[in-house]
């Protein structure tokens, strides 16, 4: 066994065990945590694959950016952990059975021959710039599926815009040019009263004398 | 020839991205309430693109970005069909939007959003583009769904639609990795020149084919992953439930054509068999659950469950006739339901919504032509001569029946006899039942012509189903380089 195999499972428990932590812990911030932890060990494997430029991105995107996020999230959510778990127990018997299910037919039919057998990862020099291959990938076979995914964005900011952004009844906010443009008749509405009857101010005055 | 030139094949895309943006930044700089002019642009839009498509058809197969992108005849005739139903979505539900205040800028953009989507995956030739195009659909659908802020159940129904697409997104990455381990490629013809070479790894390929299928059965809305289907058809407002239940249909049958049929035709004694399990038991549960709804979008959920089993049904076949009879099903499924949901917004307007079975009782006595065209769309999708609905089902069973899966044909006809009781119920409220309600039907007057000639069109297809099947045939047996 050398080194690298050696870090493999290193990295490969380690991704295990805080994917198991995230969804066990019961303080939501420890499972941000450890799913930070996740997406940092997977980079390590994906550093030992020399897969260097997504390793990086892995770490600066999400680790940096996404998780940080969550984590704001997260603390700004008052999440009652106590409540989530009460049907924990109910339905774990069903989610263990179905698991052990899937596990097992996994272990049937991949085996130990099948994956495994006839590859193995190509070597490259040291000069070998994986970010620059990526970046010609990108943008000559992959043109198509790259811009694509661009739409993907534009298509995630306007939902998140038409579901988020709405004027509320209730908002404070001044429209100014609403505000410039009112009209009189917009503010004062003039009402034609008839003028009132001479025998009921009589009326009235006799009512006020008697009190 | 300059690179942009080259890129004919693709133009329709182009031209509906770059629309896309000019409707948003047009949309945005509009004053008024009224979405009058961004529905127009949208209609215009979906009309360019046709044309475009027209202009663009060429008799050959085309490959484009590297192999990514297929033009041929059957994603022509799919990206017409396209259009055509969304454009007539948004004739439907127009009003019925305006009323409930979702007519939005957003509303239109992200249908378009879909509409690329949809078109993506249809002329895709590599599991990426497949997939990036099933996102870009999805997550225009999941929040065309949730729009109706207000609206407890629309939410709680996008919550699920989102949750579950995602689940089934993950399937299908899984299945496509495995399918790459397995071969060592994305570009589906490459998948299906090693698997017929023999140099595929088998065990991942069936590994893989079995998340596949999952997957898509997910997305068809194929029993046993159907759960989603009735929730989020019921909870949706009608129009984005037909937007649901129309043309992504169209897109997802073209999404398992271009997966197990082009990429793993040599698999298919194992997917022939998990697809008939999948068939039957959507015909039915499907059929059977349909009888005891009360709702009538419910019972549509239901019903597209077991017309999902049909299409399965032609698909399994694995000959030129299942394929194209398959495809002639899933046209003829997204004419009827199109004209079912046009129905029930015809007949909602504010503050109400006609969607349970009680609000078609009578309906006869207060408009009869409503009732006849009800009457045409139920007989079609109950599978009575001689609407379109009876020959779709016949050429399905049919094709089956020619590729020897008689126990199959045998179910799916008693399923589809159980299935023919409730949509002949609606028909009995409809005609024999005095009416709940005497209000006066309010009938948007370019609705009511739609929903004539969708209940026409029905009608005389299934009189005259030659052109369109024989579009269909030639559609498949090109795409498919069949002899």
């Amino acid at each position: 066994m050398n080194f690298e195999t050696i870090l493999f499972y290193f990295f490969a428990a380690s991704v295990v065990f805080s994917a198991l932590r995230v969804i066990t812990a019961r303080n939501p911030l420890h499972s941000v945590l450890f799913l930070v932890l996740a997406f940092v060990s997977s980079s390590g494997i994906w550093l030992l694959l020399e897969a260097e430029f997504l390793a990086i991105a892995l770490v600066l995107v999400y680790v940096g950016a996404v998780m940080v996020l969550f984590l704001f999230v997260v603390m700004m959510l008052d999440i009652n952990i106590e409540k989530l778990r009460k049907d924990f127990l109910q339905w774990l018997p069903a989610g263990a059975l179905l698991a052990t299910l899937i596990v097992v037919q996994m272990v049937w039919v991949l085996g130990d021959k099948a994956a495994s057998a006839g590859m193995t990862a190509v070597k490259h020099a040291a000069d070998y710039s994986n970010t620059k291959e990526l970046g010609r990938l990108i943008y000559t076979d992959y043109v198509y599926p790259f811009e694509l995914a661009a739409v993907l964005l534009l298509v995630a900011m306007v939902a998140a815009i038409a579901l988020t952004f709405r004027r509320r009844r209730d908002s404070k906010r001044q429209d100014v040019s609403w505000q410039v443009n009112v009209k009189r008749n917009d503010r004062v509405r003039i009402i034609s009263m008839p003028a009132t009857k001479k025998n009921e101010v009589n009326g009235a005055a006799e009512a006020h004398t008697a009190d | 020839m300059s690179y942009i030139s080259t890129l004919f094949p693709a133009y329709a895309e182009i031209f509906l991205l770059c629309m896309i943006c000019v409707i948003m930044i047009v949309d945005s700089l509009l004053p008024s309430q009224t979405r009058t002019v961004t529905y127009l642009l949208t209609q215009v839009t979906l009309l360019g693109c046709s044309l475009i498509t027209v202009a663009t058809h060429t008799t050959g197969v085309a490959h484009l970005f590297t192999g990514m992108f297929v033009d041929d005849l059957m994603s022509d005739v799919l990206k017409l069909l396209t259009y055509l139903s969304v454009s007539m979505m948004l004739v439907y539900s127009r009003s019925y939007l305006i009323v409930r205040g979702l007519f939005t800028g957003e509303l239109l953009s992200l249908t378009l959003t879909s509409t690329l989507g949809m078109l993506v995956m249809i002329s895709a030739s590599n599991f990426v583009t497949l997939y990036i195009g099933l996102e870009v659909l999805a997550l225009s659908m999941y929040a065309l769904v949730a729009l109706q802020r207000d609206s407890a159940v629309a939410t709680e129904s996008a919550m699920k639609y989102f949750i579950l697409g995602a689940m089934a997104s993950g399937f299908l990455l899984y299945g496509m990795s495995m399918i790459y381990g397995g071969t060592g490629s994305l570009d589906i013809q490459t998948i299906s020149n090693v698997i017929k070479a023999g140099q595929g790894n088998d065990m991942l390929l069936v590994f893989g084919l079995a998340f596949l299928v999952a997957g898509l059965a997910f997305k068809l809305g194929a029993v046993p992953f159907h759960m989603w289907v009735p929730d989020v058809y019921h909870g949706a407002p009608t129009a984005m439930t037909m937007f649901i239940g129309t043309a992504p249909k169209l897109a997802a049958f073209a999404f398992v054509m271009r997966i197990l049929v082009e990429a793993l035709q040599p698999m298919m004694i194992h997917w022939a068999g998990m697809l008939a399990v999948l068939a039957v038991l959507s015909m039915g549960v499907g059929n059977i659950t349909a009888i005891a709804q009360t709702n009538i979008k419910r019972m549509f959920a239901y019903s597209t469950i077991a017309h999902m089993g049909f299409l399965l049904l032609g698909v399994l076949s694995g000959t030129l006739d299942g394929y194209s009879s398959a495809m002639f099903y899933a046209v003829i499924y997204v004419l009827m339901t199109l004209g079912g949901f046009g129905m029930i917004m015809l007949l909602s307007r504010e503050g109400f919504e006609a969607d349970n079975l009680n609000d078609f009782k009578g309906l006869n006595q207060r408009s009869p032509w409503l009732a006849f065209m009800m009457l045409l769309l139920m007989f079609s999708m109950a599978g009575v001569p001689p609407t379109v609905g009876f020959y779709a089902k016949f050429s399905v069973l049919n094709a089956a029946l020619q590729a020897g899966h008689l126990t199959l044909v045998i179910a799916a006809v008693i399923f589809s006899l159980i299935g023919a009781f409730y949509y002949l119920r609606i028909v009995k409220l409809m005609y024999f039942d005095a009416p709940e309600s005497h209000e006066k039907l309010y009938m948007q007057p370019d609705s009511t012509l739609l929903v004539s000639i969708n209940g026409l069109a029905v009608l005389m297809l299934g009189i005259m189903p030659n052109t369109l099947m024989a579009i269909c045939a030639a559609s498949v047996q090109q795409s498919l380089l069949l002899p």
